[in-house]
């Protein structure tokens, strides 16, 4: 079967792809979005507060100083940390069921033959 | 000291919202996400696993990408239709929490106490009637590929609008704003963004189509029907 194979490709191009956009990431608009518009325009915007730690603040890698590098970084960074938080509760959901199923005469997980 | 540039708020700020609006939501959150890990632990298809660290992925990149709309103003994808089109809304829930909680731990983007609402704004709320709107016209039209792309449209427009009501809410329940200023504001420049995400959401699911069609046909979950095929009965203990 190449099931397998078919999964890790998915993986490994969505995962891509995801990266490749945050290439373009310097590009994105830099205009208020929604919720800030109508905040400045109806006057509530004061009512933010700041955050009371910094990490990675405002999508920009601290200590580099070129801008656009900054960001396509603090991208890479995020796409990265949410897809293999993703993947392991994915995944850790699924080994979950697994184990909870009744171990008998399983097709697919403990599948012999060859991969490909 | 340097002076920052304007601050992105992307999300909730702290202090738009009152503390019992923040808990409220937090409390609503907590209690889905929960049930979403059940959910999703107990209907897990086999292509659930890879696509959430996929769509969290695509989703987090998306979001970033901020896109033009009129008078100075941008607007983002938001992401919960399409993740609950492609793994359902128990999954595009897990999905969508990953993505919101890592943007306000890591990026600050979304206050701490405004987690629980900007969780459900944007990842609850829009997964679920996204889900609903999307199976609803497909199955109106008949599963064409056409009707899933219009779903698609539709859905992530609607949640957009569905979040931007429920946000005006929270705001105007807070008296941060008052209804009758925050409601219209908020629906006028969202009617806009909510194009942008139906069109990134089309697209996002017109390329899944292309490529791996199986992955939004098959609804049977593996898991499931394996158990069934050997006589397991044992619900007892979840």
């Amino acid at each position: 079967m190449t099931a397998r194979k078919g999964w890790i490709a998915l993986i490994a191009g969505g995962i891509g792809l995801a990266l490749i956009i945050t290439l373009f990431s310097p590009f994105a608009s830099s205009n208020p979005d929604g919720l800030e518009r109508v905040a400045e325009d109806k006057d509530f915007l004061h009512h933010a507060e700041g955050p009371s730690f910094e990490i990675i603040p405002d999508y920009a890698v601290p200590g580099i100083h070129n801008e656009r590098l900054a960001t396509i970084l603090s991208g890479i960074i995020g796409v990265l940390i949410v897809a293999v938080i993703g993947l392991a509760v994915g995944f850790g959901l699924k080994r979950l069921a697994a184990s909870r199923a009744e171990p008998t005469h399983s097709n697919d997980t403990t599948s012999t033959a060859p991969p490909g | 000291m340097t002076i920052p540039l304007l601050p992105i708020y992307m999300h909730i700020p702290d202090g738009f919202l009152s503390v019992p609006v923040a808990t409220v939501m937090y409390v609503i959150t907590a209690i889905i996400v929960g049930a979403a890990v059940r959910q999703t632990n107990r209907h897990l298809k086999e292509s659930t696993a890879p696509l959430m660290g996929v769509l969290a992925a695509f989703i987090f990149a998306a979001q970033m990408m901020n896109f033009p709309v009129a008078g100075g103003t941008s607007g983002h994808m938001l992401g919960g239709a399409l993740a609950a089109i492609l793994v359902g809304p128990w999954a595009a829930v897990l999905i969508m929490t990953t993505v919101i909680g890592v943007q306000a731990l890591i990026f600050q983007d979304g206050g701490l106490a405004a987690l629980g609402a900007n969780i459900f704004n944007m990842g609850i709320l829009t997964a679920f009637t996204g889900y609903a709107v999307y199976r609803t016209v497909v199955g109106l039209l008949r599963g064409t590929r056409a009707s899933m792309l219009i779903g698609s449209f539709a859905a992530a427009w609607i949640s957009v609008m569905m979040a931007a009501l429920l946000t005006s809410a929270q705001l105007a329940i807070s008296e941060t704003s008052p209804w009758s200023v925050v409601l219209p504001a908020m629906l006028g420049v969202h009617v806009l963004i909510g194009i942008g995400e139906g069109l990134i959401t089309a697209g996002a699911v017109g390329l899944v189509l292309s490529a791996r069609p199986d992955l939004l046909r098959s609804k049977a979950p593996a898991v499931r029907s394996s158990l069934a095929s050997s006589g397991y009965s044992g619900e007892s203990a979840s």
